[in-house]
């Protein structure tokens, strides 16, 4: 069997899981791997639960995985992380963006916000959790949190060798470069605890 | 150069590289990317047509005309354009002409799974399957040259998995085929029955002679593993989903033309395995065909014909084999319901229409589906697009014979509206029915991801077109009484629901203001001015009796002991929930 490389981004529609899976396969495709990734449009916009899956490796055939298959699983919300768990390979590895974002009915006071998310994942899964949202407003933009996480899967994934930065230069606006590679650096070299 | 892009991206460039001049198409999840990549060639007109049909019509009237050309559609729009894509098929062709579908297995995104393949079986028009970006591209050209060779239109058909997954392709150059001369020819293109009853002999004659085509073609081709005691036949999406889940313990027979089937190619390699497994999504297609051969395989025994598949499905399928995974604690895991956008100018006229408990509401296809939705709940009907205006028609009529006076309202969208909603208003006008239609013009195709519409004043390519105004033309069929209003001003909706609900006859209500997403044009920037504030709640007013969580407002959150909170980050500041703060808790606030 071929083997590839999995990585599944979750979060909320708004939240940059499709940029930062473009920043992701495409610095792939340059460092020479076959990649495929998957992303459904539609009704993210409105705020509901999005996924993008990557895929590389020397040959890569389905664009998509079935549970159980994810190396990594990378989530920009919280409950969004529970939800595509079933995902993650058993010696997969958890990255988790300590930050919840509530549903409609939530919000409306007709559910609850989920309690102790992280530490049921936590003893589930290698779990790696960062204050992504809150580093990204310390820095001034909470949207850079998206390329915080990403820094962090780079690294995660043993990805350094390839030129991100060219990457992020050609895919983001020129005027959110700066920030973004300083959030791409904070990520990247953030000294992560385990939960 | 290699590049990734999503099979619509694929087949936008395929269409490119195979010297396309001219498509028109309708926007329809997951097929809209492609007309959105095809204009930007410059060597292509490409157009948003009114709808499916006009589009398809217009790539006939190309194609006579001795271009290459290209529509795209949604499965559903698809019905929508059969009535000139099947009359096409006899027709034949002068320009190459290829008709896109693209199906939604799992329906992501639609009102049905339909699986458009019997299409091609169907119309007697030979089908092109692709499983990856690359074949996207390099199968449009090879479409191009079926098409034109054997004097037929194409389907090239495409599911949500392959427009929407990004894989590598290798670019290459636009071949320029240019446009073939045009001259009348009655008895090829007049499509009258004496015509036609001779041009469906030779389109029988075609498909025997492209039966033959698709038992030499590469288009289909065996992946022979040489221990594989499996033989599975498969094409689209299934075939990378098969590959992942066998992979070298099966051989392939991968079909990438799927109609007419190659029978004696099939024939082949059946002859070869003794489990043979036929994996396609949806309906069994290839399935029954081959069974029809004789040929004993196993398929939809197996394998959901409901749902989309993916690797997992499969082979807990035919292998039975069990995925190990991290299990998720249910009870931690909330659903996310899409709802209405902050400040989308639909909310204040649903919240109105909410409150009329004893009014029938026919919705349509678009965003304001959404109105269906908690805490709105205010819909009794969506069908199909157009539909929200002729069911309101069929429910009146209904309530005419049975006495019943509740009132009717159908809802429909602006390009909604456009798209099939004016024929369905010609009939309440014709046929004068008790019910009022509400068109909610929010100036864009919303859903789909914001494209130009005929009211909009803009084209697919950027260039300004003139806006076709509804109130006028609602006039100008013979609606009397219509009412322009601002959906986000709650008493002006209010109103004109009221003066609606007591008028005898057909009755239009435009409600017209942009879509709280829409990067506005330059002349819309002075109609509708950006808010520079925003609304949030005093705690010391707020009696807590939640009144402004009926609107459903994404940016408005509700705590028992604190009562409501407006989050000023999302808050754009349409005032819709202060209007209905009987407190008056709800204040503008400074600027954004």
């Amino acid at each position: 069997m071929i083997t590839c490389k999995n990585i599944l981004l979750v979060g909320v529609g708004g939240q940059g899981t499709i940029l930062t899976s473009k920043i992701l396969s495409t610095g792939l495709l340059n460092a020479g791997y076959d990649v495929k990734m998957s992303e459904i449009h539609g009704m993210a916009q409105r705020g509901g639960s999005v996924s993008t899956q990557v895929r590389y490796g020397e040959h890569v055939n389905s664009p998509i995985i079935g549970r159980g298959e994810a190396d990594i699983l990378i989530a920009f919300e919280k409950m969004e992380a529970m939800r595509w768990v079933e995902f993650l390979s058993k010696s997969g590895k958890l990255i988790v963006n300590d930050y919840e974002i509530e549903s409609a009915p939530i919000l409306a006071g007709k559910e609850t916000y989920p309690e102790g998310v992280l530490e049921t994942l936590s003893k589930k899964t290698s779990t790696l959790v960062i204050p992504a949202t809150k580093m990204a407003m310390e820095m001034g933009n909470i949207r850079v949190m998206n390329i915080i996480m990403l820094g962090v899967l780079v690294k995660q994934a043993g990805l350094a060798s390839i030129d991100w930065k060219k990457e992020m230069n050609n895919l983001i606006k020129p005027k959110f470069v700066d920030i973004n590679l300083k959030a791409f650096d904070l990520g990247y070299q953030y000294n992560i605890k385990g939960y | 150069m290699k590049q990734l892009l999503t099979g619509n991206e694929a087949v936008a460039r395929g269409a490119y590289e195979a010297g396309v001049t001219i498509g028109s198409a309708y926007p329809g999840t997951p097929s809209t990317e492609i007309f959105e990549a095809l204009a930007q060639y410059d060597e292509i007109y490409s157009e948003w047509a009114p709808n499916e049909k006009v589009a398809a019509e217009v790539v006939v009237g190309a194609s006579m005309a001795g271009a290459r050309a290209i529509s795209a559609m949604k499965h559903v729009g698809m019905n929508v354009a059969s009535d000139p894509i099947y009359t096409h098929a006899y027709l034949g062709v002068n320009g190459g002409c290829i008709y896109v579908t693209a199906d939604d297995p799992g329906l992501h995104s639609s009102q049905n799974e339909q699986d458009n393949r019997y299409v091609a079986l169907h119309a007697k028009i030979p089908m092109l399957e692709p499983s990856d970006s690359q074949e996207c591209k390099d199968m449009i050209g090879k479409a191009y040259e079926i098409s034109e060779k054997y004097d037929v239109p194409i389907i090239f058909r495409m599911t949500t998995r392959v427009c929407h997954s990004k894989s590598v392709v290798s670019l290459g150059e636009r071949n320029e085929v240019g446009i073939k001369h045009y001259e009348r020819n009655i008895p090829k293109f007049v499509a009258t029955p004496a015509a036609c009853r001779r041009h469906h002999v030779e389109l029988e004659d075609k498909l025997q002679r492209l039966e033959d085509f698709s038992n030499e073609t590469n288009l289909n081709f065996t992946m022979i593993n040489k221990d594989a005691k499996i033989g599975v036949i498969t094409s689209g999406i299934s075939f990378q989903y098969a590959k992942e889940v066998f992979g070298e313990q099966a051989s392939y027979l991968k079909l990438g033309f799927t109609y007419p089937i190659p029978k004696q190619k099939i024939k082949d390699f059946a002859a070869n395995y003794d489990s043979l497994y036929v994996v396609e999504e949806n309906d069994p297609y290839l399935e029954t065909q081959i069974k029809a051969l004789g040929i004993s395989v196993l398929g939809k025994e197996k394998i959901p014909i409901t749902g989309e598949l993916n690797p997992e499905i499969i082979a807990s399928a035919l292998l039975v084999k069990r995925p190990d995974y991290v299990q998720q604690d249910k009870a931690l895991v909330k659903g996310r319901p899409p709802t209405l956008c902050s400040g989308c100018p639909h909310r204040g006229l649903f919240f109105e229409l909410s409150k009329r408990k004893d009014a029938v509401i026919t919705g349509d296809i678009g965003c304001y589906t959404l109105g269906s939705a908690d805490p709105l709940n205010a819909m009794d009907s969506v069908i199909c697009m157009g539909a929200g205006v002729s069911a309101a028609h069929g429910f009146a009529k209904v309530f005419e014979q049975t006495n019943d006076n509740r009132k009717v309202f159908g809802v429909v969208g602006d390009s909604t509206f456009f798209h099939s909603g004016i024929t369905s208003l010609i009939d309440i006008v014709y046929n004068q029915s008790n019910c009022t239609i509400i068109i909610l013009d929010n100036r864009v195709t919303g859903m789909t991801g914001h494209q130009e519409n005929p009211g909009t004043g803009y084209t697919l390519k950027g260039k300004k077109a003139p806006i076709i105004e509804i109130e006028p033309l609602v006039r100008s069929i013979g609606i009397e009484d219509v009412r322009l209003v601002n959906p986000n001003n709650l008493k002006e909706v209010r109103e004109a629901l009221n003066a609606a609900s007591v008028f005898e006859g057909p009755s239009v209500i435009i409600t017209k203001w942009p879509c709280a997403l829409k990067k506005l044009h330059e002349e819309e920037k002075k109609e509708y001015p950006v808010t520079e504030w925003v609304y949030l709640v005093d705690p010391d007013k707020c009696r807590k009796c939640r009144m402004c969580l009926k609107v459903g407002c994404p940016s408005i959150s509700f705590d028992p002991q604190v009562g409501s909170y407006i989050d000023r980050n999302t808050c754009v500041g349409c005032s819709v929930c202060a209007q209905v703060c009987p407190f008056d808790a709800i204040e503008k606030a400074g600027d954004a």
